[in-house]
């Protein structure tokens, strides 16, 4: 880690909202109440394809204690428009249909009807009354399957974009997408040999342990206001606001504190619903989703299905590449093929690319971003593929990455030159890692994997406020996910030059500070990081107007240090300084309270690049794959927090070791989803995993004062092909699907030798 | 459904309240006595969040009823700390960051306490096994080990 001039930049402080966290007093969505707060429940269909013919509510209503239903009806009709959803994009037509069904129902789970009532137990009853008469219709589950010619038809009126001529006939490909650099098929032609597999990822979700709630109270004049656990209290006022034909100051949304989101709380599922159910009932409507309706109803991400033709020279030149990337978007179209395309080659400098997307709508639940939102599935499939190459051509992982690595000036398929980045930087430090350089223990293998994101900026307000007493309130519209609250105090004490525990940090609501996208991008220390610096400096340009006034002084002789205004020099003439304390004291003699402001749309969030080195054992027997060692480098730009950078390169990983080993969604014949619980749905728990060593590399972001990058995605990334490798080394049976699971890891290696599995 | 009457002692303070029959302990505690600390991540007994120590054992509150808490002691994460003053856990896990989003940890705390309690000088091994029935999506785990190993060294060195 590189020596830093900072006094709390790079530091490890105590995070403000700790001692809130560690004592059960943080208040996360299900812990809000209010005054005559009715029950919410949501009525799901039974079906993965249904036409709706009719739902009758009489019953229900009839039932005492049942003080609204809420139907699609409910919720008007919407254009047919692409909007931005944290880093993804959603149509608007097809958001409200996924709040409530409208004609069809389209994945088991889906929303078809919502009551509230005084309580949970009358509530469940109530949906028991509600009578629809379904026409059941063939579904499709799998990707490849969906795309077929004769393929049941979810939207009879897609059109598949990105072909011409625009396609007469429906089709389940609501998009197809290219990127092409140089010429491939002749980059080809100069390749030595040609390496082409497939592979395929499942489903997976995001699995924050915080269930989806909110609570929204309607009131007689049309205002509204709503506690729910989002990522982006804005973007879900955006939404209930579209959704439900309200303007943006009849809705204040507060954020609780948020129990995990990695992209999956982007999006609204239960707020324009409670919002509805509480204007019709004229009561708050307080709406939990179980874990069972989290699995079967929101995220997951995507599965594909992932085709990868690399050519490379004898010397180790990737000299061309053919992706392919074919993504569920779920049951609505708006899959984050893009970035799955744009991330899978991003790590290389490849003079001939192509890269072709799908995006595939089928029979599951609408798939929500998750960390790196497609990045991690064509990943998989890539670097799987390097590292067959490296095989091939029997040179190290990394020095095969390092002849190929993507670095300043390199033009991307997906159109950018990059700036400056550390992929280099990054393999270097996994080369010479004290894990890199050990010796693989008898009986066990090592894999490379590397990885990417692009890191985003866009929109953030924050403003500072000096208090009475010379502390200093810092206030975002960041919800803080894992510790944000701690890096912005960090770099507002920083500016101030003053003690972090004079900071306070605060997450405003929708009312209190002025519109910042999501948490999500990993932009939060970027973007909101640099409107909470400038919305200081802001502060600090008053301070001094402020002391230049008691000392009737030009405000260009005086000079804010160590939190203190200071004369610019002796000519100024000799004053004692002014802590912001005294200036804070005489503020109403000088012009009144002292705050800052600042607002803008960053730009220049740095990518990022990762590459993770993992030590496993795999049992022959059962397909058990034993982690023993596990390193996440990455470039970080500069860590505010180290403590948190580190976590989120260990949380990244983690995931993607579930992702890898364990996870998936599973469907029955019908359509129905089998494994919608903790116990079936496997998480890594304590006792799978090893430490996550990490190792920060620190290429500093030119475009932000304390160099920042974004580093919440990367680590995600690289996990799974890293594992795939380990497993190919320990094995010389090359995983294709994931997860590698034991049942197919030992079916795997049973096929590979079907002499010893008969015996 | 006539309610139940339950005495009981809840963070050492004697507690009554009504439940019925079908109740959770979860449920009465966060709904009931407004103690939100304890979380529900899944219901089912899975996922740890609503980790409470009944007796001395480690109990998930989702799985066990209202009723059952007669004539107990339970504690939950509300009662973790000694008056203003954060139990070494707690402090150890602010300090090392042990938590992300924060929302598996008064769980995590409970039954890390209570790993503590039955076995005072743990092996790394020994944290992850104890551990094992509270799910973190955050972390990794590695920051949580670390805080809990170093926690029990660091009474170890009290104690001594
Ligand atoms: S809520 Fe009790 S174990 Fe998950
Ligand atoms: S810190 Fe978020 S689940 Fe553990």
């Amino acid at each position: 880690m590189s020596e830093h001039r900072y006094k709390w930049v790079g530091t490890r402080q105590n995070r403000p909202d700790g001692a809130d966290k560690v004592t059960g007093r943080a208040r996360f969505a299900a812990d809000f109440n209010l005054p005559g707060e009715l029950v919410g429940q949501v009525l799901r269909s039974p079906h993965a394809h249904a036409v709706i013919k009719s739902i009758d509510v009489s019953r229900a209503a009839a039932l005492p204690g049942v003080k609204a239903i809420v139907t699609g009806a409910d919720f008007p009709e919407q254009p047919d428009q692409v909007v931005p959803a944290g880093e993804m994009q959603v149509n608007l037509r097809d958001v409200t249909r996924n709040i409530m069904a409208k004609e069809k129902a389209l994945y088991e789970g889906h929303a078809v009807a919502a009551v509230a009532a005084t309580t949970a137990d009358i509530a469940k009853k109530a949906l028991a009354l509600i009578e629809v008469e379904y026409e059941k219709l063939p579904h499709v589950i799998d990707v490849r399957e969906a795309m077929a010619e004769d393929a049941p038809i979810l939207h009879p009126q897609m059109r598949t974009e990105g072909v011409t001529p625009t396609p007469s006939k429906a089709s389940n490909i609501a998009k197809r997408l290219e990127f092409t650099k140089g010429d491939a098929a002749a980059g080809f032609v100069k390749a030595d040999f040609v390496i082409e597999r497939e592979f395929t990822t499942q489903p997976v979700h995001q699995g924050y342990i915080e269930p989806h709630a909110a609570l929204a109270s309607a009131s007689e004049d049309g205002q509204v206001q709503l506690w729910t656990t989002t990522q982006g209290h804005f973007q879900v006022r955006g939404f209930c606001c579209r959704l439900l034909e309200l303007e943006t100051s009849q809705l204040r949304v507060t954020p609780s504190e948020i129990g995990g989101g990695f992209g999956g709380k982007t999006v609204v599922y239960l707020e324009p619903v409670a919002i509805r159910l509480s204007q019709k009932a004229g009561r708050p409507v307080k709406m939990v989703m179980s874990r069972e309706e989290v699995f079967r109803a929101s995220g997951p991400t995507s599965g594909g299905h992932v085709q990868v033709k690399l050519g490379a020279t004898r010397d180790g030149r990737i000299v061309a590449a053919d992706v392919t990337v074919a993504l569920q978007a779920g049951a609505f179209p708006g899959s984050p093929v893009g970035p799955s395309c744009m991330c899978s080659l991003a790590c290389y400098d490849i003079e001939n690319i192509r890269v072709v997307g799908f995006d595939v709508v089928s029979n599951r639940p609408k798939v929500a971003a998750y960390r790196a939102p497609g990045a991690p599935i064509s990943a998989w499939a890539v670097e799987s593929t390097v590292d067959l190459v490296a095989l091939e051509l029997g040179m190290d992982p990394i020095e095969l990455r390092l002849k190929n690595a993507a670095k300043k000036g390199t033009k991307t398929h997906y159109g950018p030159t990059f700036g400056v980045i550390g992929m280099v930087e990054t393999l270097e430090a996994a080369k010479a890692s004290a894990h890199y350089r050990s010796k693989v223990k008898p009986g066990h293998a090592r894999g490379v994997a590397a990885g990417f994101w692009f890191n985003i900026g866009a929109d953030s307000s924050a403003a500072a406020h000096v208090g009475e007493d010379g502390t200093v309130t810092i206030i975002s519209g960041s919800p803080d996910i894992g510790g944000s609250r701690a890096s912005l105090a960090m770099m507002a004490a920083e500016e101030l030059g003053i003690d972090y525990d004079k900071v306070r940090p605060i997450v405003a609501d929708t009312a209190s500070i002025g519109f910042s996208f999501v948490t999500g991008g990993s932009r939060v220390t970027f973007a909101t990081g640099l409107a909470v610096i400038n919305a200081t400096r802001d502060m600090i340009h008053q301070l001094k107007l402020r002391a230049a006034k008691l000392w009737e002084v030009d405000v260009d002789g005086v000079v804010w240090q160590d939190g203190e205004a200071r004369p610019s020099s002796t000519n100024v003439g000799e004053f004692e300084p002014l802590s912001l304390a005294k200036l804070a004291a005489s503020a109403s003699r000088t012009g009144g309270p002292i705050n800052g402001h600042a607002q803008l749309n960053a730009q220049g969030a740095g990518p990022g690049f990762g590459v993770h080195i993992v030590d496993l054992k795999v049992d022959a027997d059962t397909g058990i794959v034993t982690i023993d060692r596990y390193t996440a480098v990455q470039d970080v730009g500069t860590a505010i927090h180290p403590s948190y950078v580190e976590g989120q390169l260990q949380g990244g990983a983690a995931q993607g070791i579930g992702w890898a080993l364990n996870e998936e969604y599973i469907y029955d014949a019908r359509g129905k989803l089998q494994n919608a619980g903790f116990l079936d749905y496997r998480m890594p728990v304590a006792s799978d995993l090893p430490m996550i060593e990490t190792l920060l590399v620190e290429v500093p972001n030119p475009s932000h004062p304390y160099g920042v990058r974004g580093v919440g995605e990367v680590p995600i990334v690289p996990p799974m092909a890293a594992i795939g490798n380990a497993i190919a080394r320990a094995t010389g049976v090359r995983m294709v699907d994931l997860p590698m699971s034991p049942p197919r890891l030992s079916a795997a290696l049973d096929a590979a030798s079907p002499r010893l599995a008969a015996e | 459904m006539a309610k139940i009457h339950v005495t009981t002692t809840v963070n050492g303070e004697p507690t009554e309240f009504l439940c019925t029959a079908t109740q959770t302990m979860l449920d009465v505690l966060r709904d009931v006595l407004g103690l939100t600390g304890a979380k529900e991540g899944c219901g089912s007994g899975d996922c740890g969040a609503c980790s409470i120590i009944v007796d001395d054992r480690l109990v998930c509150g989702c799985l066990m009823l209202g009723a059952e808490a007669e004539g107990r002691r339970i504690l939950t994460i509300e009662g973790m700390a000694e008056g203003d003053k954060l139990h070494p856990l707690q402090q150890k896990f602010v300090e090392l960051a042990a938590l992300q989003c924060g929302v598996c940890t008064p769980g995590v705390l409970i039954a890390a306490k209570a790993l503590l309690d039955r076995n005072p000088d743990p092996t790394e091994t020994e944290v992850r096994f104890g551990l094992a029935g509270n799910l973190c999506r955050c972390t990794g785990y590695d920051k949580i080990v670390r805080a809990v190993l170093e926690a029990a060294a660091e009474q170890k060195e009290i104690a001594r």
